[in-house]
């Protein structure tokens, strides 16, 4: 038993040590937003946020996780209440598929929670490694820039994490 | 006159005497300025071979900043004396080379010495470029007077006194730069003496592969004996090679033309801008380059072919000290590097690294950290790096379980604190290095697996 902590919430998971974080977040937790694109560690759907860091959760294993606090997109927002990274991707319809999207948000997300002031330049060199094929590129940019925005006037941390009001 | 006032004068002559002597050592006069030539003055061919050359010698990678214009200078190079600036080589008449003439430009390439007579510092590997022809200076030249003008004033070199007084340049070249042209071996091929040229002269290999001593200088008596660069190891290339499968000439000509070898995996850190820029270079140079070079590093002993290296690098049980790392290993590395899948759906075997067979594991912590990156415009290899999902301690007990299951080497000291400076220099590393983000110019040169 491996105890995970995920979005807040700690987990018992029963797995293999080995097993790649993006398993457990999927299959043990139903948690969906990560995606499996590549397996390998190169097209940046899995992507999650691992103590403030944008990790690939598919070349992740469980073991290497101990005490850390994992962020996945589940744990930004929600429908009724999505963060300010989320709305910018909605209100820029940046999503042509959207297989790519949460790892693009989750990315971003760490970047800016760590430069809320990131240049074209820094984004474009953040996103890198990330692989979208729809070629939305331009809207995800967008999106980012416009995130960036309403984090100066929102909360800028992910929900599980504000402190009570 | 009084005993101390002789020795008193005795010291004021030998000081005034020393300080013309010096003087008539360090002095170098000025070469008159010239309007810039206009683009149209060079004849067409002779850009393009000086375009070949500046390839070969890798003037950008040194000469344009990240994000910068080409050739414009500025980029930061650490020295164990302070940090010196690259200059601005485009040209702009006020901040550029614009006003120098072709025999200015020689003098620079020969001997270290600015239109204006200042000594350059050795950064500026004239030591290897004195070897450089007259003609080539003159393609170089030229291909240089045809680049885009910027406008980039120099930077403040970061040195102490005495080192940021020129003239003490001229006390180093007294020592330490040989002047004169390379001279050809007459029994050797043609091809071998065209790559003699090019590694000693323009190329500047040992720039990075020979160590220094503790005036900077190579060390004649270690040529190719393994330098350092960047927090990089530049490898020995000389018969004390780390390389598991010992190199060859083919196997060094594809590294080099293509920047990856199936025995040898792919040219990462600074050597990524070097092969970069070897695949826009005529082939029959690239060639010239591997054979002389084989004959550095020495003929391969037979045994260790292939094969033969692989079969030591199977896998063993993991000593219980190392079993935290074996995990990583299984965990992040194996589902890759033993797929048995042809890159880039799995990586090169371990048993071939020889980041892992190294004398020490800084390339191999750079790698883990920042994995390899996929390069613009071509098919090239990629491997995610860790630096934000494993500890210092996590990744320092991979090294150590890789080092011992596929170095065949005794274990590596330090390992912590090369993984603490490889995790200091990653950022800065990626912010001024201009890095592999220039395409070729043909993608087709660079198709690699």
């Amino acid at each position: 038993m491996t105890t995970l902590k995920v979005n807040g919430h700690e987990h018992q998971i029963d797995a293999e040590p080995d097993t790649p974080l993006l398993y457990v977040l999927r299959d043990d937790l139903k948690l969906n937003a990560a995606k499996f694109g590549c397996g390998l560690g190169q097209c940046g759907a899995c992507t999650v946020i691992v103590d403030g860091k944008a990790v690939l959760s598919c070349v992740t294993p469980l073991m290497l996780l101990e005490g850390k606090q994992v962020t996945t997109l589940e744990g930004l927002g929600t429908v009724s209440e999505p963060a300010p990274i989320q709305r910018a991707f909605m209100e820029e319809q940046s999503a042509q598929c959207g297989y790519c999207i949460a790892g693009m948000m989750m990315r971003a997300q760490a970047l800016l929670q760590r430069n809320p002031k990131a240049s074209d330049e820094q984004i474009r060199t953040e996103l890198a490694p990330h692989l979208c094929r729809c070629g939305t590129h331009m809207r995800i940019l967008r999106a980012v820039r416009r995130a960036a925005r309403l984090m100066d006037t929102a909360e800028l941390l992910p929900a599980d994490q504000r402190s009570a009001p | 006159m009084t005993r101390s006032g002789i020795i008193g004068g005795v010291i004021a002559a030998l000081a005034i005497g020393g300080a013309g002597a010096a003087f008539a050592v360090a002095w170098r006069p000025a070469i008159a300025a010239i309007d810039p030539p206009a683009p149209q003055s060079f004849p067409a061919d002779l850009v393009k071979h000086g375009r070949e050359l500046a390839a070969i010698g890798n003037c950008n990678d040194c000469h344009t900043v990240r994000e910068a214009k080409n050739f414009a200078g500025g980029l930061p190079v650490p020295t164990p004396f302070g940090t010196i600036f690259s200059s601005n080589i485009t040209p702009d008449a006020d901040t550029g080379i614009g006003r120098w003439s072709e025999a200015a430009f020689a003098r620079a390439m020969r001997s270290g010495v600015d239109r204006e007579g200042r000594h350059l510092y050795p950064t500026f590997p004239y030591d290897h470029f004195t070897n450089v022809s007259d003609e080539d200076d003159r393609a170089l030249y030229a291909y240089l007077m045809t680049r885009e003008a910027v406008h980039a004033p120099a930077r403040e070199n970061q040195l102490a006194f005495p080192l940021n007084q020129r003239v003490v340049v001229a006390g180093w070249k007294l020592l330490f730069l040989h002047r004169g042209t390379y001279q050809p071996n007459p029994a050797k091929s043609a091809e071998w003496n065209r790559g003699a040229y090019l590694v000693e002269g323009l190329a500047h290999c040992g720039a990075c592969h020979t160590p220094r001593n503790a005036l900077g200088a190579e060390r004649a008596s270690a040529s190719f004996a393994g330098g350092d660069v960047d927090n990089w190891q530049a490898y020995a290339l000389n018969a004390q090679s780390p390389a598991p499968v010992p190199w060859e000439a083919g196997a060094l000509y594809a590294y080099l033309h293509r920047g990856w070898h199936p025995d040898h995996g792919t040219a990462r850190g600074p050597m990524a801008e070097v092969v970069s820029n070897l695949a826009q270079v005529p082939p029959s140079d690239v060639r010239a380059i591997a054979i002389y070079m084989a004959e550095v590093l020495g003929p391969p002993p037979p045994d260790r072919r292939r094969e033969a290296v692989l079969a030591e690098a199977t896998p063993g049980p993991a000593a219980q000290t190392e079993a935290q790392g074996a995990a990583i290993y299984a965990a992040a590395c194996a589902t890759c590097h033993e797929s048995g899948r042809p890159p880039p759906y799995g990586g090169i075997n371990l048993g071939l690294s020889t980041a892992i067979s190294g004398p020490d594991p800084r390339n191999l912590a750079n790698i883990v950290l920042s994995g390899v990156r996929p390069l613009e415009g071509e098919r090239s290899p990629i491997m995610p790096g860790f630096a934000d999902s494993m500890s210092d301690a996590q990744i320092a007990q991979l090294l150590n379980y890789l080092r011992s299951r596929f170095g065949r080497q005794p274990a590596w000291s330090d390992i912590e604190k090369a993984v603490a400076d490889a995790r200091r220099t990653e950022t800065a590393a990626l912010h001024t290095s201009a890095g592999a983000r220039h395409a070729p110019a043909d993608p087709a040169q660079r198709d690699k697996p």
